[in-house]
């Protein structure tokens, strides 16, 4: 039970990191139509430039600077380089910033070298917040799931009650209806990226020392964002909100879930001697396939229901 | 036709190239041909078939595929089982069809997965994909009957079951198989691009709604494609187990299907030929580079985007693009142009290859204990001289390079402008 329990906050606090990188890709495909590989880079970014910023002035500074030139830098992406592809189609916008990846990569290892760094939790948030069942849960997760709900409830707010919010969305769906009433739409395109950026490097800084903050989290994370993004359906938030919770989950509980294929007719009184790949696929234990739980259930997701869990549009 | 001609012209010499080369390198003292280059054109063989199967998808069905090595990884694990079978005599086939056994194994996995991913195109197709490579390569690490978990499963490739008597023993008649199903597979593929498959599958590239309205079916041209170019990824797959004898997960992870696709897109993918150039030029700047710096993959990162940006068709798009100047006979006139644009251009790339270094010595160099030497003088990557001579050369040479290029662009317009009323008809303009 206690396990229950400690695996279900500790899944919440995953997906909502994972829901923080995931909006912002969603975001920024539903407006542009463009996938952003680098979406992952600018997160391992954002935790890089909070080390070095919270090593100077502290973590809290950090937790507003790194963000806002996490930001900055998605927009300079935006105009400078974006745009330019833009005319060459969405192949060459995918391949630009799948050539991004690679540069980020190893200009953060150019920069900071090859070893993780010694970004930890802040002093101040680094007790433990309540015991459950003699196990401890720490404050800083309840910290990170703090700035994670505001985040989604500003998120939330901006787009559904102010003005910017209302262009926003209007640009997402009638981009030419926008721009013929006199919006500058590209504008918003800019702003759109560097926003999901923003959220991406807010992500790294709280997911930075929470995870370790190393050359490899981009890859890492990357791929588990982009399944989220398809799993919920392409350019839907609501969907990528329930997908991020859901992958959260399935990663925290696979860790602890012992039990393997077999173990499911073992009551009907079928044992397993012979030692070859099936038999190896059968007994294998869930928490040894856990990383690779994401990736068969969005191939699965994408047979039966290629939309997405709540995709308006086949993806 | 002419085109023809000059195009098998073009087939005979690379062969011919391709068994010659080795010999260039010749080591009297040792009996042998230089080990070193010929794992490097061994490798690059292998390459070639991974970027031109790559590009079947990329370029020719405009499907942006991220699981390519799972194919080439596929049939590499496959030919260690196949080969590990025939030694034990359990597996009669001779050395020299095995590359196919392992293809055809890919070509399995590739009808299973293609299935799944051809449903969809565009960024979709790319998603899917991403996702099988990822479920596969964690799959390689954890299954380790098949797979042999992170420590890949080995093999011996003298099993003495050769059609011509040869015991695959010496690296160079691994390099002659190499070759000889390199250009197999190239002249497969050459071929396919001229059936009625490859040309719809430029059809459904090119505009997909009328591809449907003509009574195909995308959906299946998009699946043909992806199993052959597994097909053929698999052939590539099955040469580097024979050349390496062992299989590792890295055969099939995420880097070497980013490398097909650099090698594809940065070759050129709207010329046959292209993804052979690139594959040619990464293999060299990997095995040349990588001995040299840390940091080759920035230089093929940047390069990488720089193609992306100004010249989507590829180093042989830029090439072919010369061919109605070379046609009126007017390329002397590029001579000095070219010449202007070179010099700033070096300048360029001396910077940013001097600033990059110097970082990268400061950190990864200084965590390894290396120095940065240049003609054996070594060089403090904490004084200030060196950053600034290179932040000069770089922004110097940036701004030098944009006025030559616009120099060079207006030489570039009056030619085409000029070719254009000559002949009056249309001249395809470089992208």
């Amino acid at each position: 039970m206690e396990i229950v329990l400690i695996s279900l906050l500790n899944g919440l606090v995953y997906g909502m990191l994972l829901f923080m990188l995931a909006s912002g890709l969603t975001l920024i495909f539903s407006m542009m139509g463009v996938l952003n590989f680098a979406h992952a880079s600018i997160y391992m970014i954002g935790a890089y430039l909070a080390f070095t910023v919270s090593r100077f002035i502290g973590f809290f500074p950090a937790l507003i600077i790194a963000p806002i030139l996490c930001g900055l830098l998605g927009a300079g992406i935006e105009v400078w380089g974006l745009r330019r592809v833009h005319q060459n189609g969405h192949i060459a916008e995918l391949l630009f910033t799948f050539g991004l990846v690679f540069i980020i990569q190893r200009g953060v290892q150019m920069t900071w070298g090859m070893l993780p760094m010694a970004y930890r939790v802040p002093q101040i948030l680094d007790f433990p917040l309540f015991t459950l069942f003699g196990a401890n849960f720490p404050a800083y997760r309840g910290f990170m799931l703090l700035i994670s709900a505001g985040m989604l409830l500003g998120t939330w707010l901006l787009l559904k009650k102010t003005r910017v919010g209302l262009i926003i969305q209007a640009a997402l769906t009638h981009p030419q209806m926008a721009s013929s009433l006199g919006h500058n739409v590209p504008a918003v395109f800019t702003i759109v990226f560097a926003g999901g950026c923003l959220l991406a490097g807010l992500a790294g800084v709280i997911g930075g020392n929470y995870q370790t903050t190393e050359p490899g989290m981009a890859d890492a994370m990357g791929p588990i964002v982009f399944v989220v993004v398809v799993f919920g359906g392409l350019g839907s938030l609501a969907g990528c909100f329930i997908a991020s919770i859901i992958m959260g989950m399935v990663q925290t509980f696979a860790v602890v879930i012992d039990y393997s294929l077999i173990d499911l007719v073992k009551p009907l009184g079928i044992s397993i001697t012979a030692d070859n790949l099936l038999t190896e696929i059968l007994t294998v234990p869930v928490s040894r396939i856990g990383a690779l739980l994401p990736f068969a259930m969005m191939i699965l997701m994408l047979l039966f229901r290629p939309r997405g869990l709540l995709g308006t549009r086949d993806t | 036709m002419t085109g023809m001609i000059g195009k098998s012209w073009l087939w005979v010499a690379a062969v011919a190239l391709a068994v010659l080369l080795p010999w260039c390198f010749y080591d009297f003292h040792t009996g042998r041909q230089s080990g070193f280059v010929l794992s490097m054109l061994g490798q690059m063989g292998m390459m070639i078939i991974l970027a031109l199967s790559y590009n079947m998808l990329l370029g020719q069905s405009g499907l942006f595929s991220l699981c390519h090595a799972t194919f080439f990884g596929m049939g590499g694990y496959a030919m260690v089982h196949f080969l590990n079978a025939a030694g034990d005599g359990d597996l009669p086939v001779p050395m020299e069809l095995m590359p196919l056994l392992a293809g055809l194994a890919s070509l399995a996995l590739a009808v299973v997965f293609g299935y799944m991913a051809t449903k969809q195109r565009a960024t979709a197709f790319a998603m899917i994909t991403l996702g099988i490579g990822e479920l596969m390569a964690t799959a390689a690490l954890m299954f380790h009957h098949f797979f042999g978990g992170e420590g890949g499963v080995s093999t011996n490739r003298t099993i003495n079951n050769s059609l011509f008597g040869l015991t695959y023993g010496p690296s160079i008649q691994v390099y002659y198989l190499i070759v000889a199903w390199t250009f197999i597979a190239a002249l497969a593929m050459f071929f396919l691009t001229k059936t009625p498959l490859g040309r719809m599958a430029n059809a459904t590239r090119d505009n997909f709604e009328r591809a449907q309205f003509m009574g195909y079916d995308p959906r299946m041209v998009r699946f043909l494609q992806f199993a052959l170019s597994g097909l053929f990824a698999g052939i590539g797959g099955g040469l580097y187990a024979v050349t390496y004898e062992i299989v590792t997960f890295d055969a099939l992870a995420a880097p070497l299907s980013a490398n097909a696709l650099l090698m594809a897109y940065i070759g050129g993918t709207t010329v046959f030929g292209g993804p052979v150039l690139g594959a040619v030029l990464i293999t060299l700047l990997q095995s040349g580079v990588s001995l040299m710096s840390n940091s080759w993959l920035v230089y093929v990162g940047v390069l990488f985007i720089c193609m992306v940006i100004f010249a989507p068709s590829g180093i042989a798009g830029l090439i072919l693009g010369h061919r109605p100047i070379v046609r009126a006979g007017k390329l002397g006139q590029l001579v000095v142009p070219y010449i202007r644009v070179l010099i700033p251009g070096l300048l360029l790339v001396l910077g940013f290859v001097g600033l990059v270094e110097l970082t990268s010595f400061l950190t990864i160099g200084a965590a390894q204990g290396k120095t940065l030497k240049l003609n054996g003088n070594e060089i403090d990557v904490h004084a200030t001289m060196p950053w600034l001579i290179s932040a000069v050369a770089l922004i110097g040479g940036g701004a030098w390079l944009w006025l030559e290029a616009r120099y060079f662009r207006r030489v570039w317009d009056g030619l085409m402008a000029d070719l254009k009323a000559a002949d009056g008809k249309a001249v395809r303009v470089l992208a």
